[in-house]
């Protein structure tokens, strides 16, 4: 079916309500609110676009308005296909999407929090980044932090002198705090947990002497060994029984949109390292190619082959590392994961030697990159893959897969369905240990990743050991790839003329994403035609796939919990934002 | 037991009993026993912590100063290593995790944002440095500190802790160490020090 064929088949189905978007640079169509919920009904039912990647919303408050984008797929393949919603800013209600899609629950609430859209009919709509109480929403545009200096970034005040003062300096508590308009401290009744709590549906069972038992509230976190970083959960019990489990998060949340829209284009690079940052190489080239599609700019073959490269090491040692971790988490304390880093050290030596740095490598550029492979590294890439990698691959495998304790402890649990993956919006490894065959290398290729001969990682049982080893599956296809890739790799240019550090980008929208190493990354971009993002929102992974992690739990034990949780490899930095 | 690093001088030990007898001061004994034993807290917030368990295995190895034991219960954790953003949601459970630790304790604020803020500072959720809110020993510059300068910052500490002498350290004076006062999450963050000055703000207004 065409696109012309699409657009024909959709204005029959919905003669009114559904108009295309026609403003500069825009695309996709434009939905009247109160036709939202028949439309996404039949695009899940009719259309085939069953899985909704990512909601996100963008203030107009010029036009005084609130947008809702949606972005939803087929996992058969193919384009991305958008749709808005608007509303009065105001009062922006639009009805939610959470019965026709679950996995725009955690995306609707942050969209909630953030944006102040109020989605009728969710059923748990609270705050999911910040806390209760919190005064405003802060990816509002006249919305101000306490630190507002400017809108927009590089500040007047540091050009061209670079003179600047402490933004402590100029706070009157020395803080990065403001308060509303008279404020009393010492009335203010804290928020509390309540809504957490009450969003735990409460239990009290009788059994059939008369004896009433309450269920057991727990949490897990913020500061536990085997969340990963600061995450919490809150879960009722029966004995030790799951009954629900509710994920709690903010804890990182580090304001990456508000702060990417104060910024350059080009300043947000090293903050999408800071994202999930044990794979900052991906993350440079989902909002690379974001940029990109923007203002369509080609990037040269040798960089591609380098991107290629690069993204294909993240995986393998971010893969390398979550099967360390998670081995850690059900009780294989250290051991696996000491030799799990030792490989990983190896890797990260190559990101060292080519850009610089271990961790926020900070190397791709918008039509190319900050600067060719070093003499060297190019070998020493190549004995990883060819020798060293593929090798201590098998033998993790060998050593760990049939063990007997990871075995019993992960074979049959944490089960998701093909159906469930589908409908929460799962992304990557945990979406394809559910029988769905969905990469994005395949389904939507980006870069160069046609040229190159794998197999999409696959499994079926959907349960945690299906998680862990599609994970060792992964790194064998990366390995693939990456041997394809060194042995092709031609000489050339790195960059698309030359490289700026500042530069004005086109008005419109865009929509970036590759297959990370979590799932699938998203970037959508909103440009203004300045020098800087007007809307600037990750579609992050480790946070989406959060959303089935309530669902798997449900009637284990508390220390499988643990287990589900290692086997989906969330980071904060990413889930937080 | 090594001579050089315990033994004072200006003793004269005779030679048919050296390196089975040492002389030294009380100071140099427990430091030595305190700074060889420092045992961190588990408690990782952001990409440093990464850094940190890089730094705990195989190839950097921090065991080798007797920093290996890890413990998630900040009741048995000597150090907290503050190992990324602090954020004001987290901020609540950081002091209080600190109050929790028994004396003596230290903290390392590792990288940029715990020192600082870091990139992140202009953030409207992002606390401007952990000193902040509980007193800092030791500040670790880099995003995030490579494992080398992590270990570099361990060893200030533990030439930190040599310094110290058992007369004036501040868990044995005299009366109870007063636990720090845990912020509210209030519209923004509200420090309990701050609360007069919110008040007159407020009157001001009125």
């Amino acid at each position: 079916m065409t696109e012309s064929d699409f657009a024909t088949r959709l204005n029959d189905r919905f003669p009114e309500g559904v108009t295309a978007d026609e403003r500069e640079g825009y695309q996709g169509y434009i939905i009247a609110a109160d036709k939202l919920i028949e439309f996404a009904t039949a695009l899940r039912d009719e259309f085939e676009f069953d899985y909704l990647s990512s909601v996100t919303g963008v203030d107009y408050p010029d036009e005084g308005k609130l947008e809702a984008v949606y972005h939803a797929y087929k996992t058969i393949g193919g384009a991305e296909l958008v749709f808005k919603v608007q509303t009065d800013r105001e009062n922006p209600e639009i009805p939610s999407l959470i019965d026709i899609y679950p996995g725009a629950d955690f995306q609707e609430r942050e969209a909630w929090d953030l944006l102040g859209i109020k989605f009728t009919g969710h059923p748990d709509l609270r705050r999911i980044l910040l806390w209760e109480g919190f005064e405003g929403h802060p990816l509002r545009k006249d919305w101000q932090e306490a630190y507002y200096e400017a809108d927009k970034k590089p500040f007047k005040s540091r050009w061209p002198k670079a003179e600047y003062t402490r933004a402590e300096a100029k706070n009157p508590y020395g803080a990065n705090v403001k308060y509303p308009d008279k404020f009393d401290p010492e009335k203010w009744v804290p928020e509390g947990e309540d809504a957490l709590y009450g969003s735990l549906a409460k239990y009290e069972t009788t059994d059939k002497d008369g004896l009433k038992t309450d269920h057991l509230t727990v949490n897990l976190g913020p500061q536990h060994p085997s969340t990963h970083g600061v995450f919490r959960i809150a879960a009722t019990l029966d004995g030790e029984k799951i009954m629900n489990l509710n994920p709690v998060m903010g804890y990182l949340h580090r304001n990456h949109e508000k702060i990417g829209e104060r910024n350059t284009y080009l300043q947000n690079m090293p903050f999408t390292d800071r994202l999930d940052y044990l794979s900052s190489l991906s993350n440079n080239f989902g909002y690379a190619i974001a940029v990109e599609k923007l203002i369509g700019i080609e990037v040269p073959e040798r960089a591609e082959y380098i991107r290629v490269i690069m993204a294909e090491l993240t995986r393998v040692q971010n893969h390398l590392f979550a099967i360390g971790m998670f081995l850690n988490d059900i009780g294989a304390f250290f051991t696996p994961s000491l030799y799990a880093i030792e490989e990983r050290e190896l890797v990260l030596d190559v990101f060292e030697m080519v850009t610089g740095s271990r961790m926020m490598c900070n190397y791709l550029r918008f039509g190319g990159l900050a600067r060719d492979l070093p003499d060297g590294s190019l070998q020493k890439i190549r004995d990883l893959v060819f020798d060293r990698l593929p090798r201590k691959t098998d033998e993790m495998d060998r050593f760990l897969s049939e063990n007997e304790i990871l075995r019993s402890r992960t074979v049959g649990q944490g089960y998701l369905s093909t159906e469930d993956a589908i409908k929460y919006s799962a992304a990557g490894p945990v979406l394809r240990a559910s029988g769905v065959p969905y990469d994005i290398r395949r389904a939507d290729p980006y870069s160069i990743y046609d040229r190159f001969k794998f197999d999409v990682a696959v499994r079926y049982n959907g349960d945690i050991y299906d998680r862990y080893y599609i994970r060792l599956d992964e790194i064998r296809e990366s390995i693939k790839i990456l041997q394809q890739a060194v042995e092709q790799i031609p000489e050339g240019e790195i960059q698309t003329g030359k490289p700026r550090y500042q530069m004005k980008v086109p008005k419109g929208e865009s929509y970036g994403r590759v297959e990370g190493p979590k799932g699938e990354l998203g970037f959508y971009l909103v440009s203004d035609g300045t020098g800087n993002p007007y809307r600037y929102h990750v579609r992050a992974p480790s946070f989406i796939n959060l959303t089935a992690f309530g669902p798997m739990c449900k009637g284990l034990k508390v220390a499988d919990v643990v287990a589900v949780l290692g086997s989906i490899d969330i980071v904060l930095g990413e889930t937080d934002r | 037991m090594e001579k050089e690093g315990i033994n004072s001088p200006g003793y004269e030990i005779p030679e048919e009993i050296e390196g089975v007898v040492s002389i030294t001061s009380i100071d140099r004994i427990y430091n030595w026993g305190r700074r060889s034993s420092v045992w961190p807290l588990m408690f990782g917030l952001a990409c440093c912590a990464i850094e940190m368990i890089a730094t705990a295995a195989g190839r950097y190895d921090f065991s080798r100063f007797g920093m290996e034991v890890m413990r998630p219960s900040p009741r048995q954790a000597d150090l907290m290593l503050v190992s990324g953003t602090v954020t004001k949601k987290m901020a609540p459970t950081i002091v209080r995790l600190y109050n929790q630790m028994p004396e003596p304790k230290y903290v390392v604020a590792m990288g940029a944002c715990a020192s600082g803020g870091g990139p992140f500072k202009e953030g409207y959720n992002v606390v401007s440095g952990v000193d902040k809110l509980i007193p800092v020993d030791v500040y670790i510059p880099g995003c995030p500190p490579t494992p080398q300068a992590l270990i570099n910052g361990l060893i200030k500490l533990q030439e930190k802790i040599d310094g110290q002498s058992i007369k004036t350290v501040r868990w044995y004076q005299k009366g109870d160490t007063a636990a720090i006062p845990v912020p509210m999450l209030g519209p923004d963050l509200i420090y309990q020090s701050s609360i007069p000055a919110i008040k007159e703000a407020a009157q001001e207004e009125a």
